[in-house]
């Protein structure tokens, strides 16, 4: 065996091991929280009161407008200095959280506005409430409209969950480093880095395409029989 | 009963129903003909409160509601009741994509009636078949032709068996073939005393089908009779020239 294909082999556990214990759940728990906030923003955007809906543009114009590194590093290490301290997970969680409410919240208002008008009236003409109409005839179409959108924003993640690094959350890409630094091998360890990256993302595109099949029945079929 | 009374309807400084008064006859159908913008879909929309009047009072058997100064807006329950005693057909159908025709046709029995699902789907089968469409009950909309889309349509809004079917427009994005099939649909139901309120552009199909027609135009009732009277002998004479295009008939030297 190749030096550098032993170096990778033996590597490969504990860059494994920080993905799955750290990269992983930071990016589904991220996505989660962050996927809930962009859909209460984007409600609150499209129906709330005035004022309300202004402070949630507010947020959203805050949080793109700044860098994600800048937004991380004012977390963990600039509000200590205003008495919030935050450990390394939570800081890193509630950063990436609030990138990707601000992002998938625009993504899903976009959405819900593409469903058309009749759609609405055809469920109330038929007794529905605003809510059950949202849940049951607006949310379905829209999530086909979302879901590749919102992939992007998620597999934007998995890579960005990286920069948790710097506030010394021991994912992947930390573990590279920590590993470079003894053997200073950096081009082995951060091409395997890479393809680690690469391995993630691609299993959740292909999740993503499983996803837009199921919103899309209707659509494959009708394309069918033409 | 279904009465309207002293229906005004603005949108912004546009005043789009002034003081429309209408009764409709239980068991019967009315056509509502007027030229684009006359508003006879609005007039509808107000009737399942799609729009709300800005005055008037609109009564659907025992449910009643005031609109207007020194009367609230009317509560989510009181929309709810009155709503649930109509059906509505869209011009461009507006079924649910992402369900099939079936499905379509149950909605309203599982979400707002909360029936059983077995329940729920004996009657929407049953209604399906009664507009020729049982053969369809699983395909999705989109791969039905306009024509069947609307009579799937149709399944829908009787569904919960409401006492007045309102049609926008029922076949005016249908070409003639297709929009026969939906008439044939209509003309049954008639036949088995649906009270019926349909505007329409087609006045051989309000000609042929409705029991009474009321002329609209620029918000107003200009005029309204028993079908003969207002095709044959219109009294005003702007309703005279509205209905010439159906009685004309074809130029003499065609």
């Amino acid at each position: 065996m190749p030096e550098w294909l032993k170096l990778m082999v033996e590597s490969l556990p504990s860059l494994l091991y920080a993905g799955l214990v750290f990269t992983v759940p930071l990016t589904l728990l991220s996505f989660a929280c962050g996927l809930s906030l962009g859909f209460v923003t984007a409600l609150v955007r499209l129906y709330g009161p005035k004022p309300l809906a202004d402070g949630f543009r507010f947020y959203v114009w805050l949080i793109r407008g700044t860098p994600l590194l800048v937004q991380l590093f004012l977390i963990f290490y600039g509000l200590p200095k205003a008495g919030i301290v935050f450990d390394p997970l939570p800081a890193a969680v509630i950063g990436f959280s609030l990138n990707v409410g601000a992002y998938t919240s625009e993504v899903i208002r976009a959405a819900l506005l593409a469903v058309p008008r009749g759609q609405w009236e055809a469920a109330y003409s038929i007794g529905l409430t605003w809510a059950q109409a949202m849940r049951r005839t607006i949310l379905p179409q829209a999530s086909r409209v979302a879901v590749p959108p919102l992939a992007n924003t998620f597999i934007s993640l998995i890579k960005d969950t990286s920069l948790a690094a710097v506030l010394t959350v021991p994912e992947i890409f930390q573990a590279a480093q920590r590993i470079a630094s003894v053997t200073y091998e950096p081009l082995i360890l951060y091409t395997e880095t890479a393809l680690i990256y690469l391995v993630f993302s691609s299993v959740l595109s292909a999740g993503q395409q499983k996803l837009e099949a199921r919103f899309g029945q209707h659509l494959h079929q009708a394309q069918e029989t033409k | 009963m279904i009465q309207l009374h002293n229906i005004d309807k603005h949108f912004g400084n546009q005043h789009v129903l002034k003081d429309v008064s209408l009764q409709v006859p239980p068991g019967q159908v009315t056509a509502l003909i007027g030229p684009s913008g006359s508003g006879k879909s609005t007039l509808l929309r107000c009737i399942n409160l799609l729009e709300t009047p800005s005055a008037g009072q609109i009564t659907l058997g025992d449910a009643s509601l005031q609109f207007g100064h020194g009367h609230a807006q009317p509560g989510r329950q009181d929309i709810h009741r009155l709503r649930l005693q109509t059906g509505m057909v869209f011009q461009n159908f507006q079924l649910f994509p992402h369900r099939t025709a079936l499905e379509n046709v149950m909605e309203g029995l599982l979400v707002v009636k909360k029936w059983p699902r077995s329940q729920a789907e004996a009657r929407a089968r049953e209604l399906l078949q009664q507009v020729g469409m049982a053969h369809k009950a699983d395909a999705w909309p989109g791969t039905l032709s306009g024509g069947q889309q609307q009579r799937v349509a149709i399944a829908r809004a009787l569904a919960q068996s409401p006492g007045l079917l309102l049609c926008d427009e029922p076949t005016s994005a249908l070409d003639p073939e297709l929009a026969s099939e939906v008439v044939a649909v209509l003309r049954q139901l008639a036949a088995n005393k649906m009270t019926m309120l349909i505007a329409t552009h087609d006045l051989r199909l309000a000609a042929t089908l409705a029991d009474t027609v009321v002329f609209l135009e620029d918000g107003r009732i200009v005029e309204q009779g028993s079908s003969r009277q207002l095709f044959l002998q219109p009294q005003n004479p702007r309703t005279a020239s509205y209905v010439s295009t159906l009685t004309e008939g074809l130029p003499e030297d065609w």
